[in-house]
């Protein structure tokens, strides 16, 4: 199993289509970066013009923590675009080019293929979410320094000092680790159908979009199955960015506002995962090889 | 002989679509079998079954004296294959390629050198390190039959290992094929369209149509020596019908194709029959004896539909 892992982690990282990710997201934070350290006092201005008003606010407000605040915003709506090219080529890409076939006549099962691919498309998430997380986080903390961390909400601001943030945003890039490997799991599902990973990568694609409306839309009769749709869960990760308040109104150092519902939104993303694994496995296993 | 191979009644359904109708067949150890058909005859299914891609609607597989789908890894590990063209990672080299699948092939851990051997057996030593996406598709065949060497199979399933490939590549497979077999005693089943490249091989022989099984045996079992199909090319093929339907070979008549009339015959008639066609001033572009693999295929797969043409 470990040895299977490691050749489809060898081919994962020996095709230049891989690196496009990394490229990609270099590039998306690289620029919100540069444009945030040439204009971001007026980003920031902008940001604070009601607080303004009532309050003195001095600081380094825009540092790295606010910085990587602001890409995992913009960003995560992005990356399952780049996780779905790999996950949703993993077996249908093989198929097209008629290595499944060369594959699966070696002594393997069909459930250890099945698992070794997915662990491949695993470490490829995380280390996709490592790479975003060291550009994101530290490259952010070394431009722009650190400082508390004003995390702006509509109506207020949750004041985060800085020794309590660094491990709020280890803790949501474990939890953005669990929502793409949820994309990844759907696209390699699909994946299994498919002797080409364009159709894969779209129903991938069109699945994240049809979810996502659902979960913003604020309709009475589909306010039902919004918590059971992953995208719904997927921004779980802001819960850390949440803090509980002592009666003076001040944050609590180290608190999650509402932990419960954390773990309850990891927990159905941990389902989706398991569930889209074993169907991908059962799948699989009946599946006749023609391609 | 041992049986290698040992297939009961196996049959495949699409849907509607009889890929395989029950099929039964055996192949010996140290046996070169030819497994032909024409194109959509269920050879590749037939194959894929033994290789446990495609799952069978019914039947019964054992290889090596073990049912299939109880002991798939045990059977795997003793089998190599390549089915149709040989497809590896292009985005790979050669060298990176018949790593990869070694390891997952139950050779064990072997050494550089003993997997660049492997790339001399097939000629492909020199280009060990080039990415496959360079190679011709004569290159990337050997090197499919490199990868299904690795793990030294007792049983080779090939089918139609010669597809795409220049005529010096058909002879480098045939004389592979040869050398496995009488050097390295593998059995091989392999399946082509190329039907003078199987005679020139095999052994034994399996011949299928419409996924069922028409003949199974070994040449001299086949292939009549007493008789033979000539076939007759002439100025005015249809006269030359209407005048051998009224003559005493009627009952010969085989097949009347675009350019030729066909009919099958004792060799002793040949002479009576080349004199009578003179007799009968049918005028004849060209008169051939045909005692190929090819002809007797012909004749089992076409000629029974001719026939019922020529009574109409």
């Amino acid at each position: 199993m470990w040895q299977l892992l490691q050749i489809e982690l060898f081919k994962i990282f020996k095709r230049p289509r891989t690196y496009i990710s990394f490229g990609a997201v270099a590039a998306l934070v690289g620029i919100i970066q540069l444009g945030l350290k040439l204009d971001g006092n007026m980003y920031i201005e902008f940001m604070l013009r009601d607080l303004s008003a009532s309050f003195n606010i001095e600081g380094n407000i825009l540092n790295g923590y606010l910085v990587c605040y602001i890409i995992l915003q913009l960003l995560l709506v992005h990356v399952p675009l780049l996780i779905t090219l790999i996950a949703a080529d993993l077996i249908s890409g093989e198929a097209n080019m008629g290595t499944l076939r060369l594959l699966l006549t070696k002594p393997i099962s069909r459930t250890e293929i099945i698992l070794a691919k997915f662990f491949a498309a695993g470490v490829y998430t995380f280390m996709l979410l490592i790479f975003m997380a060291v550009l994101a986080l530290f490259l952010s903390m070394a431009i722009f320094g650190t400082d508390d961390m004003l995390n702006l909400k509509s109506g207020y601001v949750v004041q985060l000092k800085s020794t309590d943030v660094f491990w709020r945003y280890v803790c949501a890039f474990c939890f953005a680790a669990l929502a793409m490997l949820t994309v990844a799991s759907l696209g390699f599902f699909l994946s299994i159908f498919a002797d080409n990973s364009i159709g894969p990568i779209v129903a991938t694609m069109s699945i994240i979009v049809v979810f996502t409306i659902l979960s913003t839309l604020d309709i009475p009769i589909f306010n039902a199955i919004k918590p059971f749709l992953f995208t719904t869960q997927m921004i779980g990760w802001k819960g850390f960015f949440d803090v509980k308040v002592n009666d003076d109104n001040q944050a609590i150092i180290g608190s999650i506002q509402n932990p419960d519902r954390v773990l309850k939104a990891a927990g159905i993303l941990v389902f989706y995962i398991v569930g889209l694994l074993v169907a991908s496995i059962v799948v699989f296993k009946k599946k006749d090889i023609l391609s | 002989m041992h049986p290698v191979i040992n297939v009961t009644n196996l049959s495949k359904h699409f849907k509607d679509l009889i890929a395989v109708d029950s099929l039964s067949f055996t192949v010996n150890e140290g046996d070169v079998y030819g497994f032909l058909g024409q194109n959509g005859a269920g050879k590749s299914t037939t194959i894929r079954m033994l290789l446990s891609l495609v799952k069978p609607t019914q039947g019964k597989i054992e290889m090596f004296g073990m049912d299939l789908f109880t002991h798939q890894k045990e059977i795997l590990k003793q089998t190599g294959a390549i089915i149709e063209k040989s497809d590896v990672y292009k985005y790979l080299t050669a060298f990176e390629n018949i790593q990869l699948f070694s390891k997952v092939s139950g050779a064990g851990k072997l050494s550089k050198s003993q997997l660049l051997d492997q790339l001399a057996i097939v000629g492909l030593q020199d280009r060990a390190f080039s990415k496959v996406k360079t190679f011709s598709q004569g290159m990337k065949q050997r090197l499919g039959i490199a990868i299904a060497l690795t793990h030294d199979p007792k049983l080779i399933l090939l089918d139609e290992p010669t597809n795409g490939l220049d005529p010096q590549g058909i002879a480098d497979v045939r004389n592979l094929i040869l050398q496995l077999s009488k050097e390295h005693n593998k059995t091989v089943l392999v399946s082509s369209h190329l039907l003078s490249e199987i005679q020139l091989i095999a052994n034994r022989f399996l011949i299928i149509n419409k996924g069922k099984k028409l003949v199974e045996g070994n040449a001299s079992q086949l292939f009549d020596p007493a008789e033979t199909l000539v076939e007759l090319e002439t100025l005015d093929n249809e006269n030359a019908m209407i005048k051998l339907q009224q003559s005493v070979w009627s009952s010969k008549l085989q097949a009347r194709r675009e350019k030729t009339i066909v009919l099958k015959m004792n060799k002793t008639e040949i002479p009576a029959f080349h004199q009578s066609i003179v007799h009968m001033e049918i005028p004849v572009m060209s008169f051939r004896p045909k005692h190929s693999l090819e002809d007797y295929f012909l004749q089992l797969t076409t000629i029974n539909d001719d026939v019922a043409t020529i009574a109409n």
